[in-house]
Parts: C-alpha cells; structure tokens; sequence
C-alpha cells in the first residue's frame, strides 16, 4: 500500500514537473504561443530572434486600470526593447462579453495611441489561461536561455496605479533591470487590483 | 417666536448641510488596520463585503442585486459592505456622486491605501486582485468564503442564506 502510494505520488511530481501549463509562477518554464498582432501578421515569441526576454503584458482596450498604466506600459517598451526585453502585449477578452474589446477596436487604439510593442489577439483566450492571468493589466517577465522561457517575475506594474510618481516599487523595471545586469529578481510575485478578465460565456 | 424658530431652522440646516452624510450614511475611509478590522470581526452575524470601482462595469452591474437583497435581511443578522476600490483622488468626484444618483445606501467604505500588495493576500491568499469580488465572513460559524467573480441576486441570496 506504501509503495503504491509512493508511486501515485511520484507520478504525479514528474506531471507537475514535466506539464509547461499554469498559471505560471516564477520560476516556471512558459510556453511560446503564436498570435495576431494588430497589422495581420502571426508572432510567436520564438519568431523575436534578438530578444533576450519578454515583458508579457496581459492588458485590454476598455479596462481603466489598464489606461491608467498605458503610458508606463509604453514607456516599459521605449526603455527595454532596445535592451532586449520588448513588451509584448496580449489582449484576452472575450468580444461577445466585452464588445470594446474587439480586434478591430484593438486595431485602431493600437494606431491612435502609437503603441510601439506588438499587440496580440488571443482569440481563443487559450494563451491567457495557460499563463494563468487573471485581471488586466497581469505582466509576466520572462527571461529567454537556449530557447527556454522562464518566468522570472509576475503581477503588478508597480505599487501605485493612481499615480505614476508616487510609486516607489517599480516591479517590472527592477525585474528586468536585475535580469539585464545578470542578478537575481528581488520581488518575483506581486498583485494588484484590475477589471477581470472577460471570459468568454459558454 | 418666528424668529426662534427661523433661527433653529436656518441653524439645522446650515449643519445638516455641513456634516459628511450621504443617505443618512458616511463614507468610511479605510487603511490596512481598519480593513483588518473587519476582516477579523468576531461579530454575532454574517458579513458580505464586496470590493468594487465605479469603474468597473460588471461590480456596476451587479449593485442593484446587493442593494435589493441587503433590504431583505436583518441588519442584526447581516452587514453589507462594499468596498470601492476608486482611487482616492476620484472620491469626491466620481465616487460620491455615484452613490448619490444610483440611491445605494448600503455601507460604504473606500480603500485608501494603493498599494495594495500590502492587502490582498489578507481578503484572500486566492485572490489575485480582479473585481467585483466578495468575501462572505460568518466568524461565529467559522465560515470564510471567497468569491472571486460577479454574482447575480439568484446566487447571492443563496449565499446569504447559506453562511447566515
């Protein structure tokens, strides 16, 4: 009965080892997905040759806590794309639930706010599951070695979302930044307040 | 004679006027401590505490459902909070008036502090911060719920009638 039980358990260890499904925590290898970006072209993570990472950024067109972090979000990619760590970002609501949430809609803000990082469709919200996002915006940082994606780092943008120069943590730039100088992330996982995401309803 | 009572009248109102009521209710201004205050109660009653913005449309949708089932109970029996989540700077103007114009005279209470890794673990270790959610808390039956989606009357009052 003992042995039995020692196996079941191992089992089911190497399942959990083994299976790159989330939600992702730090520490998890992620897995590549490919997706829409707003100029009709298919991007996969792997398709990026140069970067030395991504900035996962789960966001949407409507939700107001992610217009409240719109500009750090650009801002994020105008200081690390060029270091190798673009911002990727992916928006996971469902259309029929949330009709702003369309690709076309997404089309258009994507031009109108002269977003400089690839903005994706997950229209199945296949990917937003796997990785486990829960509300918008929900970032994961992730570092690229040998092909591999690593989850260095997931949750909140910083620690202010009503006021950009009051927030003294900046989560996702120390991230980064620490990965960039070859360190270890301090803070790995964080959470902070964002509209749902919109599930589509079956 | 008149005029005493001009004088009453025009005192009444001048400090009707100036205290901070809102349909006969304040609006609390909460901290960590005081949101641990609640979440720690050890109340005779169950509490049905509801975190929420005046921006988020499915917490929006979902207030007449609360405010229509929170007139059905004892207030000895049941306490409803709701807990908005505006940003501080949007009280005044985005917060109130809502209250105002959609007649909601539950208790409410704003969440102050914005950092809010420094909190949401204690509501709920699960929760990872989406809105509308709702804690139902019943400390004499040792009952903690968490409900982590939007809720409908049908399915609220279920849940009231449950951890009662």
């Amino acid at each position: 009965m003992k042995k039995i039980l020692l196996l079941a358990t191992g089992i089911l260890m190497m399942i959990k080892i083994v299976s790159a499904g989330g939600p992702y925590k730090p520490g998890d290898i992620a897995d590549d997905f490919t997706l829409r970006n707003v100029t009709g072209s298919d991007v996969s993570l792997s398709s990026i040759k140069d970067a030395k990472g991504f900035i996962v950024v789960f966001m949407c067109n409507t939700c107001p806590m992610v217009k409240a972090y719109e500009e750090r979000i650009i801002d994020l990619n105008k200081k690390f794309s060029g270091k190798g760590y673009p911002v990727i970002a992916i928006n996971g609501n469902d259309k029929n639930v949330s009709p702003g949430d369309s690709y076309e809609e997404m089309q258009k803000l994507a031009k109108s706010k002269g977003y400089g990082f690839q903005y994706l469709y997950d229209d199945s919200q296949e990917v937003t599951r796997k990785y486990g996002a829960t509300n918008t915006p929900h970032v994961y940082v992730l570092s690229r070695k040998d092909g591999k994606l690593k989850v260095e780092y997931v949750g909140a943008i910083d620690n202010n979302s009503d006021n950009a120069s009051m927030a003294d943590k900046k989560y996702v730039e120390d991230a980064v930044n620490a990965l960039l100088s070859g360190g270890q992330v301090a803070v790995t996982q964080t959470k902070a307040i964002g509209c749902g995401i919109k599930w589509k309803k079956t | 004679m008149q005029l005493k009572r001009r004088i009453l009248t025009a005192l009444f109102l001048i400090f009707a006027g100036s205290a901070p009521v809102l349909s006969g209710q304040e609006i609390e201004y909460l901290k960590v401590p005081e949101l641990e205050q609640i979440l720690n109660n050890r109340d005779n009653k169950l509490y049905v505490v509801n975190f929420w913005a005046t921006w988020c449309s499915p917490c929006v949708s979902e207030l007449p459902a609360f405010e229509k089932i929170s007139g059905e109970y004892n207030k000895d029996k049941v306490r409803f909070i709701l807990i908005s989540l505006d940003f501080p700077s949007q009280v005044e103007k985005q917060l109130i008036p809502f209250l105002k114009k959609n007649n909601i005279t539950m208790e409410v209470a704003v969440m102050m502090e914005t950092d809010s890794n420094l909190w949401i673990d204690k509501v709920s270790p699960s929760w990872q911060g989406n809105i509308p959610s709702t804690l139902f808390l019943n400390s004499r039956k040792k009952i903690r719920h968490f409900h982590s989606e939007a809720l409908d009357e049908q399915e609220l009052r279920k849940l009231v009638d449950l951890y009662i």
